[in-house]
């Protein structure tokens, strides 16, 4: 499988911390890859690079090949990458049709658009009613995001990833805080999405990304540790020992 | 048309929600032909009409990027101020002799400047920007001062001429002239700025005053569209401040003042930001209070307007002017005397700070109480509705 999404030496420094360092991924089409690692590993650093909210330090990132370090979180969301946040990142006062009519309506390039009403293009609310029905949110779709319960924004947070299309999309943490019989409905969304788009996962539970990734990276204290398939990583007496907390001297 | 109901309606009712707002309300409507009888009904108001229809366009202006996009600004008078001043250099040098013309020219210039600030005024946090803007006004107005023997200087722009609108109507000494041309002037931006707000770029304006990050990260080229929505609010002020230079054939310094942005800035409070009629009915309460408070008591007015704001922000717009407005009526039927009534109502305010937390807490829940009461009705007659549609379906 041909690589989408590449990482060459890539470093981040806040001041003297180093969040980062010399992180060389590479990422295959269509792959459910997991990142993991204990916390303060640099995970979300990691997919705050790929994404541009960050600028690294050094090193390169390609996406098909293509240099995208330098460019604005923005012009990588047109060249195909989404994301999901950690922490709920929705828009508290827009009601989940709004909200996803609002990404849909930009990928299609009408952004700029300032004179037709929002909802009058049908193919912009036939793809708000996919994206509805796929994410059972038609029950609070009229209701302001805050006052949502959490589960329903969590698939709202997935959702509008989603509408964004991406060919790579970066899950960070999308299960974090849902209640355990919430789950479900989260894991089987993001299960269901179409092969061709590949997942990057950042997760904590040892559960979902054993039986979700084809592919595990473990990243401690800012640099790459381990790689390789689950069955690979679950038995590595080293990823082991990272995940139970003991000092690692290498 | 049974086998299409499955998806069919949703997809119509995701349509009609996203475009609820873009059809004219019967309140809307009442509001314009009130606002067009008021031609008719009150000939002689024609002059404060006018002054109403100028800040409520300058409100309007504010409205867009205080209220949309959340970009807060100190100097909106800068705009105001430029309009003002091209309008009134157009006149008194007679560049276009047809006002609709002038017009637009000064609001384009003013756009302008607009956007060659815009670049300055965007980089940092909400302080930064009050600064930045506050900035931009002082520059603007002290260049003004500064190029008297063009400007007037201190004495404002003298000796300027507008010529008939159209080239048949000219503004006559009773406002009747000016109050048609306001209102429409107004009545333009307003329909625009309704489509905009109601527009894919308006609802990413939204998405940015709620939360940049995440509209970067659906692909919102943030910076360009705050941009793009200063550069048509700093437009907005100039024609507003250009329809006063025009209405009044002369213009000055106070247009770029503080006290200026200040005022707006008030207006819009007291009306309500983020649903464009804020500016409208902000304009309206805070000249026509202005008007009879200043006649109450000429040197002390201000106090109420303080008093107000206070009220207002103590107990929310709706409830804490009410209050004020009831407390003020009160002083004047019991005709208190000045200093007694400030006495009596800066005591209130003092007594009300402390015990605003068991009154505010107490109002809410009458709210819940009435909003929930509310659902249950519309409940109970939706799903009359639904199964009777249901009912036909099937069968």
């Amino acid at each position: 499988m041909p690589v989408v999404l590449e990482t060459r030496g890539l470093d981040k420094h806040f001041g003297g911390i180093i969040a980062a360092n010399e992180v060389s991924l590479q990422i295959e089409k269509g792959a459910r890859h997991a990142l993991i690692g204990p916390n303060g590993a640099g995970k979300t650093t990691i997919v705050n690079l790929l994404t541009g909210v960050l600028k690294p330090t050094a090193g390169q990132i390609l996406l098909d090949g293509q240099d995208i370090t330098r460019l604005d979180p923005h012009e990588r969301v047109r060249l195909g990458i989404a994301r999901t946040f950690q922490i709920n990142q929705l828009f508290a006062d827009l009601t989940p049709i709004e909200t996803l009519g609002l990404a849909v309506s930009e990928r299609l390039g009408h952004g700029k658009d300032w004179w037709r009403v929002v909802g009058s293009r049908s193919e912009v609310t036939d793809e708000i009613v996919e994206l509805i029905e796929r994410f059972r949110l038609g029950d609070v779709m009229h209701e302001r995001t805050a006052i949502l319960p959490y589960g329903k924004q969590r698939l709202l947070e997935i959702a509008l990833a989603i509408a964004c299309k991406p060919r790579v999309l970066l899950l960070d943490e999308p299960a974090a805080g849902v209640p355990e019989d919430e789950r479900h409905e989260i894991l089987s969304s993001v299960e269901a999405l179409p092969a061709d788009v590949t997942v990057l996962l950042i997760e904590h539970d040892m559960d979902i990304i054993f039986s979700f990734a084809d592919r595990i990276s473990v990243l401690v204290n800012g640099s790459l540790f381990v790689e390789g398939d689950p069955d690979e990583v679950a038995r590595d007496q080293r990823v082991k020992a990272v995940y139970l907390g003991e000092a690692f001297d290498g | 048309m049974a086998l299409a109901s499955d998806t069919r309606p949703l997809a119509a009712e995701v349509a009609a929600f996203l475009t609820r707002r873009a059809r004219w309300s019967v309140p809307e409507i009442a509001f314009w032909a009130l606002a067009l009888a008021s031609i008719w009904l009150f000939p002689a108001k024609h002059l404060i009409l006018t002054e109403i229809c100028i800040w409520a366009m300058f409100a309007l202006s504010l409205d867009l990027i205080l209220g949309y996009a959340g970009v807060i600004s100190l100097g909106h008078a800068a705009f105001f101020g430029l309009g003002a001043y091209s309008a009134g250099l157009i006149g008194k040098y007679g560049f276009i002799p047809e006002p609709v013309l002038a017009l637009v020219a000064s609001g384009l210039i003013a756009a302008a400047v607009g956007f060659a600030t815009s670049f300055l005024v965007l980089r940092g946090s909400d302080l930064t920007r009050l600064m930045v803007t506050f900035g931009v006004a002082l520059v603007l107005g002290e260049i003004a001062n500064k190029f008297s023997d063009i400007t007037g200087g201190a004495d404002g722009l003298q000796g300027v001429e507008i010529g008939p609108v159209f080239g048949k109507f000219r503004f006559d000494l009773f406002g009747h002239v000016g109050y048609v041309y306001a209102l429409t002037v107004l009545f333009l931006m307003f329909v625009v700025a309704r489509r905009v707000v109601r527009s894919p770029f308006g609802l990413s304006l939204q998405a940015i005053k709620g939360n940049s990050l995440r509209s970067s990260a659906v692909g919102i080229a943030v910076n360009w569209r705050l941009v793009a929505i200063y550069t048509l609010a700093a437009g907005y002020a100039g024609l507003a401040g250009a329809v006063l230079a025009q209405t009044q054939a002369f213009a000055s310094l106070e247009m770029f003042s503080i006290e200026r942005s200040a005022d707006v800035l008030l207006i819009l409070i007291i009306g309500g930001t983020g649903y464009l009629y804020g500016g409208l009915i902000g304009a309206l309460i805070y000249r026509l209070a202005q008007d009879y408070l200043s006649d109450l008591s000429a040197r002390y007015w201000q106090y109420w307007i303080g008093f107000v704001l206070i009220m207002m922000v103590l107990f929310g717009r709706v409830y804490g002017g009410i209050l004020a407005g009831a407390i003020i009526a009160a002083t004047i039927w019991f005709k208190l005397e000045t200093g007694t009534a400030f006495a009596l109502t800066g005591g209130t305010l003092l007594v009300l700070g402390v015990v605003r937390e068991p009154i505010v807490k107490w109002i809410a829940l009458r709210e819940q109480q009435a909003v929930a009461a509310m659902r249950r009705m519309r409940a109970r007659l939706r799903l009359g509705a639904v199964t009777g549609a249901d009912d036909a379906g099937r069968a």
